[in-house]
């Protein structure tokens, strides 16, 4: 089972890697703020599995914070300013 | 975790952390760079917890992606606004003016200095023979401390001071924020998915924050963990166009943001009173006195981050938005 | 046995985050892409977090991570629709 977790937070590494390449090149805020959507929710996993792996149960309260707040970082990049040009 | 694929792992996230920081520092674009920004912010968390440190990790994850995130966009956007078109079309292209390219320097060797501070400690460090000596004194004394978390137990008792100085400096920046005067126009009210999200993120950071304050004592938490993901709330109300976001009236405000340091000066002058040392707590008293300090202290941390985000002193509810230039409406004290 | 069901709930949830991510990288636009990273993604956590609860076999833990996954999928879902909306309008304004 270790190994398997293991291997699995390699995998979820991997995908944000992925992520990466596509926050890097994506033409435009758009692409870019999707591509922190998939770091986050890969983060999540991450941490989620590492709790499991490491025995830290702090660690699914790190998971919990970093989605409310990726949710709010989303929320920032499209709040529109009253009389603003967004 | 085996050590081949911890290597993998550590690689993994060691190219992410400097891929996305060069790349920040790197685009023209100033939207772009905080993105990129926010996207370092989540991975920092993730290398925080790998290094077992789930108190930094909470505080990156609270603070580092979402707050600053949202309050550097919310800097773009006015330093956009301030500029005229024509000037914002050069922006992207290379300002050579003398004084840029000096300062360019001199923030470029002053981070180079640091980095290698750093890393001749680090070297020091892993080079000499391993010193427990914190960590044992640490634990020998955690049982008289009030509590059993030993982030906790440093910040809050061992080295009380350290944290109260802290909090009289975050004080100190909301001064600063009010001296910029009234806080500019906020947002346009929310359109029914926002607001969906709005109805249940902002209780659900409320009762995180609470958590997290509560959680501190005993597991990795602590007031400014809390304190940030309630003003993450704060932010979300205030995006979400609402007049109201939580922050209370003028008055009842100021003492809630003085009541951070003010609490904790208190429980030292009543302690030094009776006879004991400045802010050294009763044995038996300790864990209700820390708790009550970062109580007060979570909401002054939490108000300061969201003034911070307003960027000025909130105004009263029912004055009408106000544009720069504009004569600024005489006080109405808060009605909210 | 409970050890069994969680390894397939894993790699199964790790099938569709590489999915979805794959997805990022090679679909044309910004729609489909959001599109394919938010629905992949948020099946791929929460067979993971299937996973993680049948291997916690505590029922406090396994809530918390369900409210975990909750979270992450009323947010995305949000998120995602502000974002394209927010593409939207962009084009709309050029």
């Amino acid at each position: 089972m270790t190994e398997l977790l293991s291997l699995s937070v390699l995998a979820l590494m991997f995908c944000l890697s992925l992520g990466l390449v596509r926050i890097l090149l994506g033409p435009g805020a758009g692409n870019r703020m999707l591509a922190t959507q998939l770091i986050g929710t890969a983060g999540v996993g991450t941490l989620l599995l590492l709790g499991s792996l490491l025995e830290q149960p702090a660690l699914y309260d790190v998971a919990l914070i970093l989605a409310l707040l990726a949710a709010v970082a989303a929320a920032a990049f499209t709040g529109v300013r009253e009389g603003g040009d967004g | 975790m085996n050590s081949t694929s911890l290597l993998v792992f550590d690689v993994l996230l060691l190219v992410s952390i400097l891929s996305l920081a060069w790349a920040s520092l790197a685009t023209r674009d100033a939207r772009n760079s905080v993105i990129l920004f926010m996207a370092f912010g989540l991975v920092l968390a993730v290398a925080w917890s790998r290094l077992m440190a789930p108190d930094v990790a909470l505080a990156e994850a609270a603070i580092g992606s979402g707050l600053s995130g949202a309050l550097l966009l919310a800097a773009v956007y006015r330093s956009r606004g301030q500029q005229p078109a024509a000037q914002q079309q050069s922006t992207g292209e290379h300002n050579t003016s003398a004084a840029t390219v000096a300062a360019r320097w001199a923030v470029t060797l002053l981070s180079a200095a640091v980095a290698g501070v750093l890393a001749w400690a680090l070297l020091h460090a892993s080079g000499s023979a391993p010193h427990d000596t914190l960590p044992l004194a640490i634990a020998a004394n955690l049982d008289a401390s009030g509590v059993s978390n030993p982030v906790t137990a440093v910040l809050l008792n061992f080295r009380a001071y350290d944290t109260l100085l802290e909090l009289a400096v975050l004080l100190t920046a909301v001064l600063g924020i009010f001296a910029l005067g009234p806080a500019a126009a906020g947002y346009r009210p929310a359109g029914p998915v926002f607001a969906g999200l709005t109805r249940w993120l902002v209780p659900l950071l409320i009762l995180a924050a609470g958590y997290l304050l509560w959680a501190g004592a005993h597991a990795p938490g602590g007031a400014f963990q809390a304190g940030a993901t309630l003003a993450a709330a704060g932010v979300v109300l205030r995006l979400a166009g609402r007049q109201h976001i939580g922050l209370p009236a003028g008055g009842t405000l100021r003492v809630l943001i003085a009541a951070g340091a003010g609490v904790f000066l208190t429980v030292g002058l009543v302690l030094f009173m009776t006879g004991r040392p400045f802010l050294g707590y009763p044995t038996a008293w300790a864990g209700t006195l820390i708790l009550l300090i970062e109580s007060a202290a979570m909401l002054a941390i939490a108000a300061t981050l969201v003034l911070a985000f307003v960027g000025g002193r909130p105004q009263a509810a029912g004055t009408p938005a106000h544009t720069a230039g504009a004569k600024p409406v005489p006080g109405n004290p808060g009605k909210e | 046995m409970a050890d069994i069901l969680a390894a397939i709930l894993i790699l199964a949830g790790l099938f569709f985050y590489l999915a979805g991510s794959i997805g990022l990288l090679r679909l044309p636009d910004l729609y489909s892409r959001l599109h394919a990273l938010t629905k992949a993604d948020n099946l791929g956590l929460g067979l993971l977090v299937a996973g993680l609860a049948v291997h916690a076999q505590d029922l406090l833990t396994a809530l918390k991570l369900v409210l975990i996954w909750l979270a992450v999928l009323a947010a995305s879902a949000a998120s995602s629709h502000l974002i394209a909306q927010h593409a939207h309008r962009q084009e709309a304004e050029d």
